[in-house]
């Protein structure tokens, strides 16, 4: 009931319209990577998804920023089955990579903002290497480039208040990591595949 | 607001439906006997934009079965779609953040309130007067100087297309004519019958006759064809509507005119925005016609004259 209500406001603010254009909405396995601009972005791109793939979908957001008041916490845990990780102090036992190939299990895809934190200009920042450790430890499962346009300017970083800007999410053609292929050959082939999907 | 819908309002009504059934019957032939495939294209689009009609005759019939309120409502929400899809495409900064926010959520109900209560001093001058000091205000105070005036600029004009000129169409409701008491809601059935028939028969027209470009270099559709054979065939269907309004059918043939011509220039100054923004349509809310802007372009410049003509010669 409040999950139907939260993707009902999720579409209504945004406005998103949707683009699948390199794939079809599929329930097998996947890395949906994303540039972040906004807070909006998980639960957006997750709304984005047809039922059944949201079902089995987590995006993975950072601890400290979900876990500090109850209705944070309780859409984290109950709404988006997020993944949370931390991100400011890893450590051997708390590996942000561990917990997103556990979160991944045999059914689940993840939602992955690998620019890290969000850029108040809209600018893209290079790709930190999560994304290309994952590819590597799980090389069965599609990485697909997402692109989600204008919600920077729906919610900014550090304003509260949205703005109801027409948004939308652009779904990309699948990469995948070559047999060989360097760390930032990867991760900036990766980041080209979701700036291509800009259509103003 | 009472309103009363009398026979004229119900024969203007079932004139609408019976062309709209003619329309959905045409493309249904049409959609069966067409040969090629760009044809197919074209009728896929034709048929598309029918269905979209019946909806959007719908909606507005039951906002005019409500009396005035429901009218007010629904031109309300259309300002607020419309201003969106309109500063979606103007890139805005980060300083404007907050005037955006005072801009939807409280210039444009404010706007539709004071049409409601029928302040005709006030709805004329809030948004020309008021909201063009306070929008350059608030975003000076958010600290954001880049392109300032630019950015200004695009929010007012913004809210004066989407807004401000919307407005005058459920405003129509509040003129006081002698001898036509009660009997606003057919003046704007009238009025938005005409606009928005006036762009179908130059879309007609155009398709079918239409030869040579106006200005190919702000509209790729707008043709000599189109528009001639529309505006005069609008203009026609104008002055046979005279007697669900308070004019003669030569005054009749006059507003039409009118208020032909401005859609025409509505739809020409839309477009060059969507040129020069390098895209096609403002949004994909209406299935076949695009946004919701596509849609009421020729309103939006065709209501405040249509308001004030209306309102300088018969109150």
């Amino acid at each position: 009931m409040i999950k139907t209500l939260v993707i009902l406001v999720a579409k209504l603010v945004s406005g998103s319209n949707i683009r699948w254009q390199g794939c079809d909405p599929d329930v097998r396995q996947r890395i949906y990577f994303a540039n972040h601009t906004s807070n909006l972005d998980a639960l957006v791109i997750w709304a984005a998804l047809p039922a059944p793939l949201r079902d089995v979908t987590r995006p993975v957001a950072a601890r400290d920023y979900w876990i500090n008041n109850w209705i944070k916490r309780y859409l984290a845990s109950r709404v988006f089955n997020a993944v949370l990780i931390e991100r400011k102090k890893p450590t051997k036992t708390d590996n942000p990579l561990d917990d997103m190939l556990n979160a991944l299990g045999q059914t689940h895809s993840l939602i992955i903002f690998p620019e890290g934190g969000r850029q108040a200009s809209g600018e893209m920042m290079p790709f930190k290497g999560g994304l290309f450790h994952l590819a590597k430890a799980r090389p069965d499962i599609e990485f697909i480039p997402v692109l989600v346009e204008n919600l920077n300017r729906i919610l900014p970083k550090g304003e509260f208040l949205p703005v109801p800007i027409l948004g939308s999410v652009t779904f990309g053609a699948p990469i995948k990591l070559e047999a060989g292929e360097a760390r930032e050959t990867f991760l900036t082939r990766a980041q080209a595949a979701v700036k291509a999907l800009n259509h103003l | 607001m009472t309103l009363q819908l009398d026979k004229q309002t119900y024969a203007l009504a079932g004139g609408v439906v019976a062309l709209l059934a003619t329309a959905s019957l045409a493309g249904w032939i049409l959609s069966h006997t067409v040969k090629n495939d760009a044809a197919r294209g074209t009728i896929q689009n034709l048929n598309a934009r029918i269905k979209a009609w019946w909806i959007m005759v719908a909606i507005f019939g039951l906002a005019m079965a409500t009396g005035g309120i429901g009218s007010v409502i629904l031109f309300g929400l259309t300002s607020f779609l419309a201003l969106r899809e309109f500063i979606t495409l103007t890139p805005t900064n980060r300083g404007d953040h907050r005037t955006l926010f005072w801009v939807f959520f409280v210039i444009v109900p404010l706007q539709y309130y004071l049409i409601a209560i029928k302040w005709y001093g006030m709805f004329a001058i809030m948004i020309p007067v008021y909201a063009f000091l306070f929008v350059p205000l608030r975003s000076a105070v958010a600290g954001d100087c880049e392109r300032f005036l630019e950015r200004t600029a695009k929010i007012q004009w913004g809210l004066m297309i989407c807004v401000y000129c919307v407005s005058y169409v459920p405003a129509l409701l509040s003129l006081d004519i002698p001898g036509y008491a009660g009997q606003n809601a057919k003046l704007m059935f009238y009025f938005v019958l005409v606009a928005q028939i006036s762009d179908v028969l130059q879309y007609v027209w155009g398709k079918t006759l239409g030869r040579r470009k106006i200005l190919p270099s702000v509209s790729p559709n707008k043709t000599w064809a189109g528009f001639l054979g529309g505006i005069a065939c609008a203009t026609f269907i104008g002055m046979g509507l005279w007697w669900a309004t308070p004019f003669s059918p030569w005054q009749s043939a006059g507003m039409s005119l009118a208020i032909t011509f401005m859609g025409f220039g509505g739809g020409l100054v839309m477009s060059a925005i969507k040129r020069d923004r390098g895209v096609k349509d403002y949004g994909h809310l209406i299935e076949g016609h695009g946004g919701v802007l596509d849609r009421i372009d020729s309103l939006c410049f065709a209501a405040p004259v249509f308001f004030h003509l209306t309102r300088y010669y018969f109150t």
